[in-house]
């Protein structure tokens, strides 16, 4: 990886959220960087904080009451520290964030083309005709066929697939430097999903932009993510290169992710293995590592001790917050890729199998 | 869409048909007072009376009544005259629109605008103080009767009784041809007194209506967009927030153009309200049906208008 100053660079960036039953540490201190020009790839579970961190490097967690610490660098300004007003020139122009569900995205009473206008126009001082002309010419971009007509077309007039290309064009109206896509697929049909994921890079390639993709699916990250950070519980637990992470992952909350997701060359009687439990409260999340609860190779200590993300040995820009020693890790990996179950794993490299979870809802982890 | 129009204008027209024939039902079977016998006044003989029954067509059967007066109605547009003071019941009426109209429409301004501000500050600052404070001071409006509102603004601001003499004419309604200014003066009072309840209530709706519009995704986009917080609030969520209201604004507008009867009492304007409890009180038949219909046609007609207005604020409702 270069050596260059990063596009985005966030140290250490901790959300809570005060309510009535406590505070909810929705990002717990993560520390990530995106480079110009790639894909960084978030995935975890629902609830593990992606969502709240990518909201909050636009502030869009403001509003709802957000305590945010750390720091969010882009090209040298923390996006933390700034006034609401300098972070709006920087959002949808140099920044730019497309969502989960698009019909529900769009404002359903305005023309596609005059929501394509105003992103245009909030940040571009030009007449609502060049607007409009701009907007036809995103709408193209994007492959909306017929864009001069499509452009009057309200959002319920469009298909699933061109409403998110539609927001697309709406994220690109300003050529961002970064655009944050927060499951910007999983509303989709999977045909449309691999459409839009194409998209995506064409519009990368041409267009010189960062993205960052947030997403559950082990499959979206497979397909267009240079770079990978695994959250879980408002932490980031392993960060690789996407090849990396398929091939050598060093933690078993990512092994348990690769693990549940069927694959065409694994033998079809070879069974998922699903992660036991439930992901945990935020609000009062598991002592030590947070993933001790729900991990079958956790030892006593790992209930006490916090892990660190550190480099694994021999890979720099491999790094995993995990207790386990790296040597242990790779060797039940090893046992893992082959179709092992984690109680032989263990007992192949020569470790007591964890106590079986206490708490199934895996809500009372600090406690058990 | 043009099929649709005329679809529910000839509902419009059956309902009114319904309506009319109730109304005559009601009056001829239900036991009030024989026309006749009033309109005699002093004259209580049975021969005047029997001449009077013959001339307002009272002797002949109910259900040749009813033809006549239905033809008379549908065909002729003629609703009669009324027996109290011989006025044709259409005069009177169109006499006394322009004051009810100058009422509701000049207090639903008001309470609109009025309403509208309290409720986008309290939708912004949800259990804010100034939330709080406004939502608790709505309650108070809903709670406080009109009629005692009124005789509590008279009694302090009228300029012949009142305490602060500030609004001349405050009971002494003035057409708008005949003066604009005291028009003006004289309906500032009754304004605010049908806009007091009514702004507590659309204050309440649009804040309600608000809050959930202001949780929608698009309103997300519109913040990522970079727009400004007046523009996200107001070209966004007040643009989705209002449409439910402006559907019971039209209903409200048409119901209050047939009853705006207790502020007319109080404030003495001369209005269809009080034309209805003049003509109630004087068994004047003629006179209540008129205005009954009247109030149902006010009532039919922003339904309908409510129903078309709905397709051009809303683009994914198209009717067929």
């Amino acid at each position: 990886m270069s050596a260059e100053e990063p596009l985005l660079r966030v140290e250490d960036l901790r959300v809570e959220f005060p309510t009535e039953d406590g505070i909810v540490h929705a990002v717990d201190g993560i520390t990530y960087q995106v480079h110009r020009g790639r894909t960084l790839g978030i995935v975890g579970e629902s609830g593990s904080g992606k969502t709240v961190a990518s909201m909050t490097t636009l502030g869009l967690t403001r509003g709802q009451g957000a305590h945010v610490s750390g720091r969010i660098l882009f090209e040298g300004r923390d996006l933390v520290a700034l006034s609401d007003r300098e972070l709006r020139a920087i959002r949808g122009n140099d920044i730019a964030m497309v969502f989960q569900d698009p019909l529900s995205s769009l404002h359903p009473f305005y023309r596609v083309g005059a929501q394509l206008v105003e992103a245009v126009r909030a940040h571009r001082d030009v007449s609502r005709s060049m607007a409009r002309e701009r907007a036809v010419e995103l709408l193209g971009l994007v492959g909306i066929p017929d864009p001069s007509r499509r452009v009057d077309d309200y959002p319920h007039e469009f298909s699933g697939g061109m409403r998110q290309r539609a927001m697309i064009a709406m994220a690109l109206a300003n050529e961002p430097k970064l655009l944050i896509a927060d499951e910007p697929t999983t509303a989709l049909d999977v045909t449309v999903q691999a459409q839009i994921l194409a998209l995506m890079e064409r519009l990368q390639r041409e267009l010189g932009m960062a993205i960052v993709i947030i997403t559950h699916d082990l499959g979206v990250i497979a397909e267009v993510a240079d770079d990978v950070a695994v959250m879980y519980a408002g932490r980031i637990v392993e960060t690789a290169s996407a090849e990396l992470i398929f091939s050598g992952p060093e933690h078993p909350y990512t092994w348990g992710l690769l693990k549940s997701i069927p694959t065409l060359d694994t033998p079809r009687e070879r069974e998922l293995v699903p992660i036991p439990g439930t992901p945990p409260s935020l609000i009062n999340p598991p002592s030590g590592c947070h993933f001790h609860p729900r991990c079958p190779y956790a030892q006593p200590d790992h209930s006490i001790i916090d892990p660190f993300l550190e480099p694994a040995p021999g890979e720099p820009d491999h790094h995993v917050a995990c207790l386990l020693a790296a040597e242990v890790r790779r060797r039940l990996w090893a046992q893992l890729r082959v179709g092992r179950t984690p109680a032989a794993a263990l007992a192949e490299v020569g470790l007591p199998l964890a106590p079986p979870i206490s708490d199934p809802s895996g809500l009372g982890g600090a406690r058990a | 869409m043009t099929r649709y129009i005329i679809r529910r204008l000839l509902w419009g027209v059956l309902l009114l048909i319904i309506v009319s024939a109730l109304l005559f039902v009601f009056f001829r079977i239900l036991p009030t007072g024989d026309p006749a016998a009033l309109r005699a006044g002093r004259l209580q003989n049975p021969k005047v009376i029997a001449a009077i029954r013959a001339d307002l067509g009272l002797n002949k059967p109910l259900i040749t009544q009813f033809w006549i007066y239905m033809k008379n109605l549908f065909l002729h547009f003629d609703l009669g005259y009324s027996y109290y003071s011989s006025a044709s019941v259409k005069s009177l009426i169109f006499d006394r629109l322009p004051a009810t109209i100058s009422l509701v429409l000049g207090g639903a301004v008001i309470w609109v605008f009025s309403g509208l501000a309290v409720g986008i500050v309290s939708a912004l600052r949800p259990r804010s103080r100034l939330d709080r404070g406004s939502m608790g001071g709505a309650l108070v409006l809903v709670s406080a009767p009109e009629y005692w509102l009124g005789l509590i603004l008279l009694y302090a601001f009228a300029a012949d009784i009142g305490q602060i003499r500030i609004f001349p004419g405050a009971n002494s309604y003035v057409g708008l041809t005949t003066d604009p200014v005291k028009w003006f003066t004289s309906l500032i009072l009754p304004w605010l007194v049908l806009a007091a309840g009514n702004a507590a209530i659309y204050a309440r709706l649009i804040r309600g209506s608000l809050i959930e519009v202001m949780g929608q995704d698009y309103i997300r986009t519109a913040r990522a967009k970079g727009l400004s917080e007046t523009r996200v609030v107001l070209r966004h969520g007040v643009r989705s927030a209002i449409n439910p209201i402006l559907t019971i604004l039209a209903l409200d507008i048409g119901v209050l153009l047939g009853s705006a009867v207790l502020v007319e009492t109080v404030f003495d304007i001369p209005g269809i309200g009080r034309l209805n409890y003049d003509a109630i009180t004087h068994a004047d038949f003629p006179v209540v049906q008129g205005t009954v219909l009247v109030s149902a046609l006010f009532i039919i007609v922003a339904n309908i208008l409510v129903d078309i207005a709905y397709a051009y604020l809303d683009p994914r409702v198209r009717y067929s």
